[in-house]
C-alpha cells in the first residue's frame, strides 16, 4: 500500500472525487489504473474508441449507448474525474451514512434510475417517448422480431407505464413502474480493491 | 382418450413389471447385489449344476438348454436396470403428477412397491441397496456429471460461502445432532439402549451431512435463484470431505474404547481433515490435467476419445478411495478442473457425446439408487423401531439445520456484497436434504461394534425418506409462498422486464469498462498464469491461438467484406437479410395468432389486412375496435407481448448455463445472440462510419457464420463475434441522428488507406470464409483465410458482379 499513496498523486483532484463519490483510495487507485490502460493514447482523457476498445462492449446490445452516457451532452471526450463520478453510480448503498457524506450521493436510488433512464432518453427531454422506447426495443431483441411487433409491445409498454396519458413516460413514472425492482441490487457492482 | 392412454400406459407399465419382477424372484436367483446371500448362491448353484449334470447324462444330446445360472448376474443386473428404466417411464407419463410429486419420491414409492413383490415372493429380501454397489458403481456417475456441469465461475466466487457451509455447518450438524441424541439418553427419552456417546457422535457424522443426489433432485424442478442453488449444492458436494473424516475418525474412536482417546487422537483427527480435504481434491486435480493433457492427443482416435473422460474420471474417484481420501471431493474436482480443455479439445461430436453420456448415466444412477432406497426398506430383518430415537433425530436434524444456517449466514452476510436474504436462509435450511449417502455410510457400519446398527440404518432410512419425500414434496409450495428469488424472475410490467434486461446489460458493460472483474489481483494472476502455462499444455495449439487470435482476424476479415457488401445493398432495398427477416417472423407470428384471434374476433383479422398484404400485423389498441372484444384483445396482446419480449430478449451475458438440470441438456442458444447483437453493433458503426464521408462506399456489416447455425439462411452474411479494432475510427450509436461529422476523425490516415486498398474484395471468398466456425476442426480455414488475404489483396476486382458467389454459400 505504500507505492499506492504516491500513485495517487497523479490523480488529480483525488481528495474531492473520494469526498463526492464515495470511493475509497483504494479504488480510486484501481479506477485510475484502468483509466490509464483504456487511455492508449495517453491524452488523460478518453474518447469513444477508447472505449470501444473494450472488445467485450461490441457484444453487448446497449454498448452505445452506455459509452454514450460517459459523454455528456456535446462532448467528445471524458476526463477521469467524469470517468469515476459516472462509475459512481454502481456502488452498492452504503448502509451507514459517513458523516460529511453528499445529500444527494451518486449510488442513491434515485440516482442511479435517472441514469437508467437516461440511457433511454437520448434527446434529453425528460420524456422517453414512444420512438426511443422502440429504439431500446430494438436494440435489444432479436432478428426474429417483426417491426409490427416491437410497435405493439413498445405501444403496451408506455400504455403500463404512462399514467398522465400524455404519450410518454417521464422519469417519475419511470421511477413508481420499477418501484418494485430491488434497484440497488440490480444496479450495483462490487468495485474490488 | 388422453387420459386413457395415460392409464393403458400405467397398466401396461405395471403388468410388465410386476412379470418382470417375479420372473425374476421366481428364478430364485440370488444377485450378487446381496452380499448376505452371496454365500448361499453359491451352493444353489453349485446344486443345479450337478442336478443339471445329472439330467443331461441321462437323457442325451440336449438340442437347448435353460442356462439360467450361466447367465445369471449380469442378466439380474440387466434386468433390474431395465425395470428401474421403465420405471421411470411410467412415472414420467404424466407431468400433472410430476409437477407436484419429484419424481425421486416417485421412485421411492415405486421402489416400495417392488420390495412389496420381492418380499411376497422370497419372504426375504433379496435385493438391497449394498455399500459397495452404492459407492462404487453408483454413485461416481452423479457426482462426476455434478462436476462437470458446475457453473465453475459461480461456484468459485462462493467459494467462501460454500466451504463455510460445508465444514463448519456439517461439523456442527454432526456434534449438535450427536450430544443432543446422547443427552435425551441420558435423560431416558429412548428407553434401553445400548449406545454409547462415542456412538451417537458416530451416528451424528454420518446423517449429518447434505446429500447432493437429494439435493439436485429436489431442487431440480423448483429453479430457485443461482446463488441460493449453488450455495446449497456446493455445499452438499463439498461436505463429503468432512463427513469422510468425522464417520472415520468416529469409527476409529469405537473402535479404540473411550480410554483411548487423548489429545493426541484429536489432533491427529483435525490434521486428517485436512489432508482428506486436501488430498482428495489434488488426486482430482491430478487427474482433471490427465483427461486434458490425454484428449489433447487425441486427434487421430476421435471415436473413442469421449471414452478417456469417463474411464479417467472413475479411476481419479478410486484412486482417492484407495488413499482413503475424500472420493467425491476427488471426483468432482476432476470433473470441474478438466471441463474447459476438454469442451477445446475434443471434437464438438465427442464433447455432445460426453455430455449426452454423462446425463444418462447421471440420471440412470439416480433412479436406480432411489428405487433400491425404497426397495431396501421392504426387509422385516432390519427393522426395529424406537419412537424416541426416530422422531428426536429427525426434530433435532430439522432443527439444528436451520440454526446452523441462521448463525452461519449472519457471520458471513458481513463479508458478502449481496448479503444473503433471509427467505433465501430459509430455504437453504429447508433444502438439508439428506439422502442415499447417508444410508450407505449406515450400512457400512460395523455390527460388532455399534449393536444398534439396525436401529440407526432403519433411521437413516426414515430420515431420508421423509427429506425426500415430504420435504421434496412441499419445496414447490414453500418456494412459492415465500416468494423465493426464482432464476426466471417473473415479471409483472413490460417496462419492468425491459428495464430488467437493460440493467443487466448495462451491468455487464459497466463491468467491462471499469475492469473490475479482469482487475481482481488474484483472478487476474491465475488468468495469466492459467493462460501462458495451463492452456499450453493442456490444450491443443490449434485451440489456443483460435480463442487468442479469431476475434482479431474475424474482425478484420469482416471488415473487409463488410466494404464490399456495401453494392448489394445499395443495389436493392430488401437484401436477403430483410427477406428473409421477415418471413420466419411472419411465419411465427400467424402461427401464434391465428388460433388466439380466430377465436375472439374473426372479422378484425380481416380487416386489417390491407395495407399490408397479407400479412397480419398485430391489432393495436389503437384501432377502431368494439369495446366488448376490446378487453380481451387487450388481455391477449398482452400476454403476448409479455411473450414476444420473454421469447426474444437478448439474455445477456451473466444469465446463461446456470441452470444445473439432470434432465435437460441446454444446447448453447446464446451463441446466435451474441452473433446477432455483434452484427448490428458493427452495422451501426459502420453505418455511422459511412457518413464521415471519406469517399469510400458506405459500408454494411456482414459478419461471419460462426458456430453451428447452420439453419440460419442468412448464412453468408450472417455472425461474427469479434473484438473491436481500435484503429478502425469507429462512431456509436448514440450520437443522435446519423453521423455527425468529427472532423477529428475523417483525419485518421490510416483507415481511409485502408479502407480504399482493401476496397475491392471479392466476396468470392466469402465462400471459403462460410463454413468458419470457432471449433477446433475448422482453426485450418483461418489458416487458408490468413493466405488466401495475403494472396487476393493483388488482384482487385469491384464486387458488384459477384452476388451469386455470396448468395451460393
Amino acid at each position: 500500500m505504500g507505492s499506492s499513496s504516491s500513485n495517487m498523486n497523479h490523480i488529480p483532484d483525488a481528495e474531492e472525487l473520494m469526498q463526492e463519490t464515495g470511493f475509497s483510495s483504494a479504488h480510486l487507485l484501481r479506477l485510475y489504473e484502468r483509466f490509464e490502460f483504456l487511455d492508449r493514447e495517453k491524452r488523460g482523457e478518453l474518447s469513444p474508441d477508447d472505449f470501444e476498445a473494450v472488445g467485450r462492449l461490441a457484444l453487448n446490445p446497449i454498448g452505445g449507448r452506455i459509452i454514450g452516457a460517459f459523454f455528456s451532452q456535446g462532448q467528445e471526450t471524458v476526463d477521469f474525474a467524469s470517468f469515476v463520478r459516472i462509475l459512481a453510480h454502481f456502488r452498492p448503498a452504503d448502509t451507514n451514512r459517513r458523516d460529511g457524506a453528499p445529500q444527494d450521493p451518486a449510488n442513491s436510488q434515485t440516482r442511479k434510475l435517472k441514469f437508467a433512464f437516461q440511457l433511454y432518453d437520448q434527446d434529453g427531454d425528460g420524456m422517453i417517448s414512444r420512438v426511443e422506447l422502440l429504439q431500446v426495443l430494438r436494440a435489444m431483441m432479436g432478428i426474429q422480431v417483426t417491426e409490427e411487433q416491437l410497435q405493439s409491445i413498445a405501444e403496451r409498454a408506455i400504455q403500463e407505464a404512462d399514467l398522465d396519458r400524455d404519450d410518454a413516460i417521464s422519469f417519475d413514472e419511470f421511477k413508481k413502474s420499477l418501484e418494485k425492482v430491488n434497484i440497488d441490487h440490480k444496479m450495483s457492482i462490487r468495485f474490488l480493491r | 382418450m388422453y387420459r386413457f392412454g395415460f392409464v393403458r400406459l400405467w397398466l401396461l407399465g405395471s403388468v410388465l413389471l410386476i412379470f418382470l419382477t417375479s420372473a425374476v424372484t421366481g428364478n430364485n436367483g440370488d444377485l450378487a447385489l446381496s452380499n448376505q446371500e452371496s454365500h448361499q448362491s453359491e451352493s444353489k448353484s453349485n446344486l443345479n449344476k450337478t442336478e443339471h449334470g445329472h439330467g443331461s447324462s441321462v437323457t442325451g444330446i440336449p438340442i437347448v438348454k435353460f442356462k439360467w445360472l450361466h447367465v445369471e448376474s449380469p442378466y439380474i443386473i440387466a434386468l433390474w436396470i431395465l425395470v428401474a428404466g421403465l420405471g421411470k417411464l411410467v412415472i414420467e407419463s404424466n407431468h400433472h403428477v410430476t409437477s407436484v410429486i419429484p419424481e425421486s419420491a416417485l421412485l421411492i414409492c415405486f421402489g416400495f412397491i417392488l420390495g412389496g413383490i420381492i418380499w411376497g415372493a422370497d419372504k426375504v429380501q433379496t435385493f438391497t441397496l449394498t455399500p459397495v454397489v452404492f459407492f462404487f458403481y453408483l454413485l461416481p456417475q452423479v457426482i462426476l456429471d455434478a462436476g462437470y456441469s458446475m457453473p465453475n465461475k459461480l461456484f468459485f466466487s462462493n467459494m467462501g460461502a460454500i466451504l463455510v457451509y460445508a465444514v463448519i455447518g456439517t461439523c456442527w450438524n454432526a456434534a449438535s445432532l450427536g450430544l443432543s441424541l446422547w443427552g435425551c439418553h441420558m435423560g431416558g427419552a429412548m428407553g434401553d439402549l445400548d449406545i454409547g456417546l462415542l456412538q451417537y457422535l458416530l451416528f451424528g457424522s454420518l446423517i449429518a451431512a447434505v446429500d447432493p443426489v437429494a439435493v439436485i433432485a429436489v431442487f431440480e424442478q423448483v429453479h430457485v435463484n443461482e446463488v441460493l442453488f449453488i450455495l446449497v449444492f456446493g455445499e452438499s458436494l463439498l461436505n463429503d470431505g468432512v463427513t469422510v473424516v468425522l464417520f472415520n475418525v468416529f469409527e476409529a474412536f469405537v473402535s479404540l474404547g473411550g480410554s483411548q482417546i487423548d489429545a493426541v487422537e484429536i489432533i491427529k483427527g483435525i490434521i486428517s481433515f485436512f489432508v482428506v480435504a486436501f488430498g482428495g481434491s489434488l488426486v482430482g486435480f491430478v487427474f482433471g490435467l490427465l483427461i486434458s493433457l490425454v484428449t489433447r492427443c487425441t486427434k487421430n482416435i476421435q471415436i473413442i476419445e469421449a471414452g478417456f473422460v469417463f474411464v479417467l474420471g472413475y479411476l481419479s474417484y478410486l484412486t482417492a478411495e484407495m488413499l482413503s481420501l475424500s472420493a467425491i471431493l476427488a471426483i468432482v474436482f476432476c470433473g470441474m478442473c478438466c471441463q474447459k480443455y476438454i469442451n477445446a479439445n475434443m471434437d464438438e461430436r465427442s464433447v455432445t457425446t460426453v455430455r449426452f453420456v454423462m446425463k444418462l448415466l447421471a440420471n440412470g444412477s439416480e433412479t436406480i439408487i432411489f428405487v433400491f432406497l425404497g426397495i431396501s426398506a421392504i426387509d422385516k430383518g432390519i427393522w426395529v423401531w424406537n419412537t424416541g430415537f426416530i422422531l428426536l433425530t429427525l426434530f433435532f436434524i430439522f432443527v439444528y439445520r436451520f440454526i446452523g444456517v441462521f448463525f452461519l449466514t449472519w457471520i458471513l452476510n458481513k463479508f458478502r456484497l449481496v448479503p444473503i436474504e433471509f427467505i433465501d436462509q430459509v430455504i437453504m435450511g429447508y433444502g438439508g436434504l439428506r439422502g442415499a449417502v447417508a444410508y450407505g455410510l449406515a450400512t457400512l457400519l460395523d455390527e460388532e461394534k455399534i449393536k444398534e446398527k439396525n436401529l440407526m440404518v432403519c433411521t437413516t432410512l426414515i430420515v431420508v425418506y421423509f427429506t425426500v419425500i415430504i420435504q421434496g414434496i412441499t419445496m414447490k409450495p414453500l418456494v412459492n409462498w415465500l416468494k423465493v428469488k426464482k432464476a426466471a424472475v417473473a415479471e409483472v410490467s413490460l417496462v419492468e422486464k425491459v428495464q430488467d434486461k437493460v440493467f443487466d446489460h448495462l451491468l455487464v458493460a459497466i463491468e467491462d469498462i471499469s475492469g473490475q472483474i479482469g482487475h481482481n489481483y488474484m483472478r487476474d494472476k491465475w488468468n495469466n498464469f492459467e493462460k501462458n502455462w495451463m492452456s499450453r499444455i493442456l490444450m491443443k495449439p490449434s485451440v489456443r491461438k483460435n480463442r487468442d487470435y479469431v476475434f482479431k482476424v474475424f474482425h478484420q476479415l469482416n471488415l473487409k467484406d463488410a466494404m464490399s457488401y456495401v453494392a448489394e445493398v445499395r443495389g436493392e432495398r430488401r437484401g436477403s437479410l430483410e427477406f428473409i427477416r421477415n418471413e420466419t417472423a411472419l411465419v411465427n407470428f400467424k402461427k401464434k395468432f391465428d388460433d388466439e384471434y380466430s377465436e375472439i374476433m374473426p372479422d378484425i383479422t380481416a380487416d386489417m389486412s390491407d395495407d399490408q398484404g397479407g400479412i397480419d400485423p398485430v391489432p393495436c389498441v389503437s384501432l377502431e375496435m368494439h369495446k366488448q372484444t376490446m378487453n380481451g384483445v387487450r388481455e391477449t396482446e398482452d400476454i403476448n407481448s409479455h411473450h414476444l419480449l420473454q421469447q426474444h430478449l437478448y439474455k445477456g451475458r451473466k444469465q446463461h448455463r446456470h441452470r444445473y438440470s439432470r434432465t435437460h441438456f441446454d444446447v448453447n442458444k446464446d451463441e446466435s445472440e451474441v452473433q446477432e447483437i455483434f452484427q448490428r453493433t458493427m452495422r451501426s458503426r459502420l453505418e455511422s462510419f459511412k457518413s464521415t464521408k471519406m469517399g469510400v462506399a458506405p459500408p454494411k456489416t456482414i459478419s461471419k457464420h460462426t458456430k453451428k447455425d447452420q439453419q440460419q439462411k442468412f448464412s453468408e452474411a450472417s455472425e461474427s463475434a469479434s473484438g473491436c479494432d481500435t484503429s478502425f475510427p469507429m462512431r456509436v450509436t448514440y450520437r443522435a441522428g446519423a453521423g455527425i461529422e468529427n472532423p477529428a476523425f475523417i483525419d485518421m490516415v490510416a483507415p481511409s488507406e485502408r479502407a480504399q486498398g482493401r476496397l475491392p474484395w471479392t466476396p468470392s471468398n466469402l465462400r471459403r470464409l462460410a463454413p468458419l466456425r470457432l471449433s477446433t476442426h475448422s482453426t485450418d480455414s483461418f489458416v487458408i483465410a490468413d493466405t488466401s488475404i495475403a494472396g487476393e489483396i493483388m488482384y482487385p476486382t469491384w464486387p458488384g458482379n459477384n452476388f451469386e458467389s455470396l448468395r451460393k454459400s
